[in-house]
C-alpha cells in the first residue's frame, strides 16, 4: 500500500497575518491527506473553507506555515523554488478561471508549449508537432495554435490549460475547481476529457470543487473540508450514502435533486449561523457553533479523524457522535 | 463598422488577430489620432529634410542676411516671398531656424523619452515583481526623483558639465524615468497576482522567464501609451532648458532658443515669437492627441465595445 502513495501531506497548515504581529487567518489548519498513484480525491467544502490554500500548498506555490508534503517519496515541504522545478514535472495543476490563468498576450501555440520551453524537453518544429498533437489530444483544432486566448470559448479554453497541464506526463494533477466557471454541458465534456486522459496516462487527480454532483461523478475518495480542516473522508460511494459527519449530511442534504416528488419528501437539515471566522475558529470541534448533535464535550475536545464505531478503515470521521441517519438532524 | 469578422470561420491556418492589431485597426478608425500620426509624420519629414528645405530656399539657419533681412535700421523684416517666417533679430530666416529647431526638438524628445522608458520599465519591473525591500528601496527612490525641483537641479549640472544636447538628454531622461517607473511597478503589482503568473510558476518557471515572457507583454499597452505622451512633455521640457540658456547651445537653433531671443523683440516683430511658439504648440498638441487616440485603441473597455458590435 505505502508504494502506491503518491502524495502525502501531514498536519499542512496555512496562516495568512492580518498585520503584522496581528491575528492571523487560518486559511488551512491542520490537514493530513494521501493521494494514490491513478485514483481521483474529490475534495468538497463551502467557498472560503481553504480548498484553494490548500491546492497551492499541495503544489508548492506557496510556502506552508507547517506540517509536511512528501511527493513520490521524496519530502518537498521545504525545496526551493529552484529545487522543485524538477518536481513540476510530475506535479501539475489546473486552475479555476478559464479566463485568468492563460496570458492574454501569448498565443496559445506558446502557451500550451511552455512546459517543453521551461522544462528543455522539445525545441522549434518538434514542439510545436508535440503541441498539435496536445491540441488534437484535448479535441482542440491543432490548427489554431497561433490564436489568442481571447479566441476560444471557456470550455476550450479550460482545454488548453489541461494541455499544458498534461503535456510532460505527470503523475498527478491538482485540479483547482477546473470545471466550476463552465456552463453544465461543457462541465460534462471537460469532465470526460479529465476522465479519458486519467484511464490513458494513469494520472491522479486531487479535484476541488464544491458542486457534491460533479465530485461524486469523478472522485473514488472524496474528503470533505471545513474551515480549513477536513471532517470526514470516505470512499465517494460510502460517503454519499453514509455520511457520519453531521456537516457532511448537512451539506448532502442540501444538494439539490432533480425530481421534484423525492425533493418534496427529502428531509433537509437546516443549519443555523454562519461559517465562523477563520481567525478565531470555535474551541473544541470546528463545527459545535452550528452542530444539531453538539454537547458539552465538542467544545472543549477536538476530535480526531479516525475510523468511527464499527466504520471501515478507510472511512475517517471527525466527531465525537457520529450521525447514524440524517433524522437524528432534522427537529421533529 | 468593420467588415470583416473578428474570428474568421472556416478558414484553414489564418493567423490569430493579435490584441496589438485590434489595437491598430481601432486607432485607424480614430480620426482625431490619424491626423495627429499624419502631423508627427510631416514633423519628422522636415526634420530629416531640413538640409534638402534649406537648399530649395537658398537660406542657411546660422546666416545673418544683414542686407536684405533687416531694415534700415537694423530691425527684423516681416514675412515677405524672401523671407517666409521673417526674420530674428540678426537678420536669421525664422523659417529656416524653425525648421531646424524640428531636429532638435524631435531628437531630444525621443531620444530622452526612449531613455526614461527603459530605465522605468526596468527600475519599475524589477520594484514590481520582487516586492519587499527591493521594492521599498526603489519605490522610495522613485519618489526622492519625481521631488526633485527639476530647474533647481538642471541649473546646478548644466554649471558643472556646461550646456550641450547630451546634458539636456540626461536631464530630461533623469526626471522622466521615475514616472514611467512608478506606472509599471503599479501595473507590475497587479499582474503578478494574475492566475497566469501562478500557472507559469506551476509549471517551474523562473523569475526572469517569468518577468520576460509573462510580465513585459502585459506592459506593452500602458508603456505605449506613456511614451507617446511622455515625448511632447519631454520637448516642452527641452525648450525650457533652451530658453534658460541651459540647453542647447547657439547658433543651433532650437524653439526654445527663439523664443528666448524674441522675448525683446516682440512688440516690434511678432512673427519672430509667433513661429516657434506655433511649431511648439503643433508638435506637442500632435503628440498629445496620437498619445490619447493610443491610449483608447488599447483600452480594453472599448474593446469590449469593438467585439459587440
Amino acid at each position: 500500500m505505502t508504494e502506491d502513495v503518491l502524495l502525502q501531506a501531514g498536519d499542512v497548515a496555512k496562516y495568512f497575518p492580518l498585520r503584522q504581529r496581528g491575528p492571523q487567518v487560518r486559511a488551512v489548519d491542520g490537514v493530513s491527506l494521501t493521494v494514490h498513484r491513478g485514483e481521483t480525491l474529490g475534495l468538497v467544502g463551502e467557498t472560503g473553507c481553504g480548498k484553494s490554500t490548500l491546492a497551492r500548498c499541495l503544489t508548492r506555490l506557496t510556502d506552508l506555515s507547517r506540517g509536511t508534503i512528501v511527493f513520490a517519496g521524496r519530502d518537498i515541504t521545504r525545496l526551493s523554488r529552484h529545487q522543485l522545478a524538477p518536481v513540476r514535472r510530475d506535479l501539475q495543476m489546473i486552475f479555476q478561471d478559464p479566463y485568468g490563468s492563460l496570458n492574454p498576450r501569448r498565443r496559445v501555440g506558446s502557451i500550451i508549449g511552455d512546459p517543453f520551453a521551461i522544462h528543455g524537453v522539445a525545441e522549434g518544429r518538434d514542439r510545436q508537432r508535440r503541441v498539435q498533437e496536445l491540441m488534437d489530444r484535448v479535441g482542440l483544432n491543432p490548427e489554431h495554435f497561433n490564436r489568442y486566448p481571447a479566441e476560444f470559448s471557456g470550455g476550450q479554453r479550460q482545454r488548453i490549460g489541461v494541455a499544458r497541464a498534461i503535456a510532460l506526463r505527470p503523475k498527478l494533477i491538482v485540479c483547482d475547481e477546473p470545471v466550476s466557471a463552465l456552463d453544465v454541458s461543457i462541465q460534462a465534456q471537460v469532465i470526460n476529457l479529465l476522465d479519458d486522459l486519467q484511464d490513458e496516462l494513469g494520472l491522479a487527480y486531487v479535484f476541488i470543487s464544491h458542486d457534491l454532483s460533479v465530485v461524486r461523478h469523478v472522485s473514488d475518495r472524496v474528503a470533505v473540508m471545513y474551515l480549513g480542516q477536513i471532517v470526514e473522508t470516505a470512499p465517494a460511494r460510502q460517503l454519499y450514502e453514509q455520511p457520519r459527519h453531521p456537516y457532511t449530511a448537512a451539506l448532502l442534504s442540501a444538494a439539490p435533486v432533480a425530481d421534484p416528488d423525492l425533493a418534496d419528501r427529502r428531509r433537509r437539515v437546516l443549519l443555523t449561523g454562519d461559517v465562523p471566522s477563520p481567525v478565531a475558529p470555535p474551541t473544541g470541534c470546528r463545527f459545535h457553533p452550528r452542530c444539531p448533535k453538539a454537547q458539552a464535550r465538542c467544545t472543549v475536545e477536538a476530535p480526531a479523524l479516525t475510523a468511527r464505531e464499527s466504520d471501515a478503515g478507510t472511512h475517517l470521521t471527525a466527531c465525537h457522535f457520529p450521525v447514524h441517519s440524517v433524522d437524528e438532524l432534522v427537529p421533529r | 463598422m468593420s467588415t470583416t469578422p473578428l474570428v474568421a470561420r472556416g478558414e484553414r491556418g489564418i493567423a490569430g488577430r493579435s490584441p496589438f492589431r485590434l489595437a491598430m485597426a481601432r486607432l485607424r478608425r480614430d480620426r482625431v489620432a490619424m491626423v495627429s500620426a499624419g502631423t508627427v509624420l510631416v514633423l519628422v519629414l522636415v526634420a530629416l529634410a531640413a538640409p534638402l528645405i534649406a537648399h530649395l530656399v537658398g537660406h542657411d539657419p546660422s546666416t545673418q542676411y544683414r542686407e536684405t533681412g533687416l531694415t534700415p535700421a537694423g530691425l527684423p523684416v516681416g514675412p515677405n516671398r524672401h523671407f517666409l517666417f521673417g526674420t530674428d533679430n540678426l537678420g536669421r530666416d525664422v523659417f529656416i531656424r524653425v525648421v531646424y529647431g524640428t531636429r532638435i526638438s524631435l531628437l531630444v524628445g525621443v531620444v530622452s523619452t526612449l531613455l526614461a522608458v527603459a530605465l522605468g520599465v526596468v527600475v519599475g519591473v524589477t520594484a514590481g515583481y520582487f516586492q519587499g525591500a527591493t521594492d521599498t528601496v526603489l519605490a522610495r527612490f522613485m519618489d526622492v526623483v519625481l521631488s526633485f525641483p527639476f530647474l533647481l537641479f538642471a541649473i546646478a549640472l548644466v554649471s558643472v558639465a556646461g550646456p550641450s544636447i547630451v546634458v539636456s538628454v540626461c536631464v530630461i531622461a533623469f526626471f522622466s524615468w521615475a514616472a514611467v517607473g512608478r506606472i509599471v511597478r503599479g501595473q507590475t503589482l497587479s499582474i503578478r497576482e494574475r492566475e497566469y503568473i501562478a500557472a507559469a510558476r506551476s509549471l517551474g518557471a523562473g523569475d526572469i522567464r517569468i518577468m520576460f515572457v509573462d510580465v513585459l507583454p502585459n506592459l506593452v499597452a500602458p508603456v505605449i501609451v506613456y511614451t507617446t505622451l511622455l515625448i511632447p512633455t519631454a520637448i516642452v521640457f527641452e525648450a525650457t532648458l533652451s530658453f534658460l540658456g541651459m540647453g542647447v547651445v547657439p547658433p543651433t537653433p532650437t524653439w526654445g532658443n527663439m523664443l528666448s531671443d524674441s522675448l525683446q523683440y516682440y512688440q516690434v516683430a511678432w512673427w519672430f515669437i509667433l513661429f516657434p511658439g506655433l511649431a511648439l504648440l503643433i508638435t506637442t498638441l500632435a503628440f498629445n492627441l496620437l498619445g490619447d487616440g493610443v491610449r483608447d485603441a488599447l483600452d480594453p473597455a472599448t474593446e469590449r465595445l469593438f467585439a459587440e458590435e
